[in-house]
């Protein structure tokens, strides 16, 4: 059986999400984006320059043919965002948005209440809301319920490389959720993304790992087959793990006496 | 039992009520006499210390930027280098100032704009701002910085608002350097279009301050020093910091930026901040520096902001050499301007009048952004929307 992903009305064979800023040249970007397999790119508004054909990042993505994902990266209330989904919706011709919502421009974490807020308001745009947020169980609950189309928890701050630091709260998340779990920032290795997918995360999405990696090109095939050994690892289910060494004298023995 | 020992000093520390106290409760807490001290007498332990920690902390900066870092320039470059590919990835962004008027009110010991200096003054009209702003967009600028002196009757508010509103539907990102204004007054230029504002101190030391600045309206130490807290109270989107290098001993001022821009950080956690390196250049008038501030110390101080603060905006302008330029983009700067002119209307509408100060690396915009790009690095013309702030 093919193993699909939905969200929304698209389908997807291929669970590794890419992200587009970082890169040190927009050819590299297209090749990375190429190796990776991946079927949709995120892709900042604020750096798209239609005016500028050749250069602008978007007009390299169109070429490849992939999937866009425009994102709010930039906007600190729910007010901006719903701004620049429309924008982004005009800019980009597509009704998907990443809603990224981080008043602090340090860490880029994202608020939770104006992402609630945002995510109920495009909704009933009717736009595919893609939302970033903390790994909260809650939170992701209710965004479900107001209608957004997946939910995109963070493994460990943005740009950080460090990996899964949220995993009791993603496998909460996994657990609970009826939407899509993509683990979108903080996946710093293969080995990393492996993990999420391991765990049941249904993609995860991939950026500075792989634009500053030494061979971002081969670097993006090394996701690709980590994502995919990962979600194969999790339909086979993972054999369990033994907490305890079985003892060579049970302890129980003597109940056989009665 | 003795009482737990813990230091305060250089420590940020905030009223419980969070936001009455502006940073000269902080500043004063710190003499420069000590800054400057303890900076010189920060040893190698200090520094390999400051290099291995993950969070560092002003203490470090100080080893960082002090004598005894000299020798450990390398392990720097390479941390500052590692931690601005992660951070910012392989960009650069580009940005162009535009001066608007060269009037001013102040005397500045070191400024070609000071009141007393003989010069042909020019304010730009709407038709020039015009023809500047066309330059600057065909180069392909979209991240602009307007430049002005003080003069607040000619060059106000009323003026900045109207600059901003002629220029915005060509630019992006639109930032102000320019005299000191009022909280509300920031607003409403937030309101149409300003994205950020740079004020450099000059120098943080208050004694030294009042005799650079002996008149005008720039004289006043403490309302220039509160300008990026009335800044963070408007809730502008980036603010730049600074000291202007030559004045003073540029570690002590740099500490103070350093203490500045931690206590900003805290206080006004929705604003990004930048730094920038600008050292006396010559100029009409000129003032030769009292404290000399050689390559190798600008490229210590760019490498001990990275590794002290990983988000910081590090800027650098044309009046670094090109071969310095060309060797640092790749060390830690964020952003990085070309072919810059100091003087209003200095692009197209009078080339001839007289400059701010003299930029040192002349090579045009597609020269740096082919350099930058050689570097590995994408060049990087657009990163903000107009849109944002203002369009719901």
């Amino acid at each position: 059986m093919k193993d699909i992903l939905t969200i929304a009305d698209k389908k997807f064979s291929s669970r590794l999400f890419i992200g587009t800023g970082k890169f040190s040249a927009p050819r590299l970007m297209k090749e990375a984006v190429e190796a990776s397999g991946s079927e949709l790119a995120t892709v900042a508004l604020k750096r798209v320059n239609p005016g500028e054909a050749e250069e602008d990042i978007h007009a390299v993505l169109r070429s490849t043919g992939i999937g866009l994902l425009p994102n709010t990266s930039g906007v600190r209330t729910a007010e901006e965002a719903v701004f620049a989904a429309r924008m982004a919706q005009e800019a980009l011709e597509t009704h998907w948005i990443k809603l990224e919502i981080h008043p602090d421009p340090k860490y880029l974490l994202p608020d939770p209440v104006e992402t609630l807020k945002a995510a109920e308001i495009l909704v009933r745009e009717g736009f595919v809301v893609m939302p970033y947020i903390h790994a909260d169980p809650v939170l992701c609950k209710r965004l479900e319920e107001v209608g957004a189309q997946c939910v995109m928890p963070l493994g460990a701050p943005i740009g950080s490389n460090k990996g899964l630091k949220t995993l009791d709260f993603l496998e909460i998340i996994i657990e609970q959720s009826t939407v899509p779990v993509i683990v979108d920032a903080g996946i710093g290795s293969p080995s990393h993304a492996a993990a999420a997918m391991e765990a049941g995360a249904d993609a995860v999405l991939i950026n500075t790992a792989i634009a500053v990696s030494g061979d971002p090109v081969a670097m993006a095939g090394a996701f690709a087959g980590a994502v995919d050994a990962g979600r194969t690892a999790f339909r086979a289910s993972l054999a369990p793990v033994r907490q305890y060494a079985e003892a060579s004298s049970p302890l129980t023995s003597f109940l056989h006496k009665f | 039992m003795s009482a737990i020992p813990y230091s305060t000093q250089h420590q940020v520390s905030f009223s419980p009520h969070g936001r009455e106290g502006l940073f000269y409760d902080i500043f004063r807490k710190h003499s420069w006499q000590q800054a400057e001290a303890s900076i010189r007498d920060k040893t190698t332990g200090d520094v390999l210390r400051a290099l291995d920690r993950e969070k560092r902390t002003l203490e470090d900066f100080k080893a960082l930027i002090s004598p005894a870092a000299k020798p450990y320039l390398e392990e720097m470059a390479q941390r500052s280098r590692a931690i601005t590919l992660r951070r910012f990835g392989k960009v650069i962004q580009m940005y162009a100032p535009m001066y608007l008027s060269n009037e001013c009110q102040n005397i500045c010991t070191y400024c070609g704009f000071s009141l007393t200096n003989k010069i042909p003054r020019r304010t730009l009209t709407d038709d020039e701002i015009l023809k500047e702003a066309a330059f600057l967009k065909g180069k392909g600028y979209d991240h602009i910085l307007l430049v002005t002196g003080e003069a607040n009757r000619t060059v106000g508010v009323s003026y900045l608002k109207n600059a901003i509103r002629l220029i915005r539907p060509y630019f992006s990102n639109i930032s102000i350097e320019v005299q000191p204004l009022d909280t509300g007054e920031y607003r409403e230029l937030m309101a149409e279009g300003l994205y950020a504002v740079l004020v450099y101190q000059e120098t943080y030391h208050e004694e030294c301050y009042k005799i650079h600045h002996p008149k005008g309206k720039k004289s006043n130490f403490r309302y220039r020093l509160h300008t990026p807290d009335r800044l963070g109270e408007a809730g502008i989107h980036k603010i730049g910091l600074g000291a202007l290098f030559g004045l003073e001993d540029w570690r002590t001022d740099s500490f103070f930026t350093a203490l500045h821009l931690e206590y900003l950080r805290k206080k006004y956690w929705k604003t990004r901040y930048s730094i920038s390196f600008p050292r006396l250049r010559p100029h009409s008038g000129g003032l030769e520096p009292k404290v000399v501030m050689t390559d190798t110390d600008l490229a210590q101080l760019i490498f001990a902001y990275r590794l002290l603060d990983e988000d910081v905006e590090l800027s650098l302008s044309t009046r670094e050499s090109p071969e310095f330029r060309d060797n640092i983009v790749r060390l830690g700067i964020n952003s990085i301007s070309a072919e810059s002119k100091t003087n209003p209307g200095g692009y197209v509408v009078d080339p001839q009048s007289l400059e701010q100060f003299e930029i040192s690396d002349e090579r045009s915009t597609g020269t740096i952004a082919a350099m930058i790009r050689e570097q590995g690095y994408d060049v990087v013309w657009k990163d903000w929307e107009k849109g944002f702030r203002f369009g719901v």
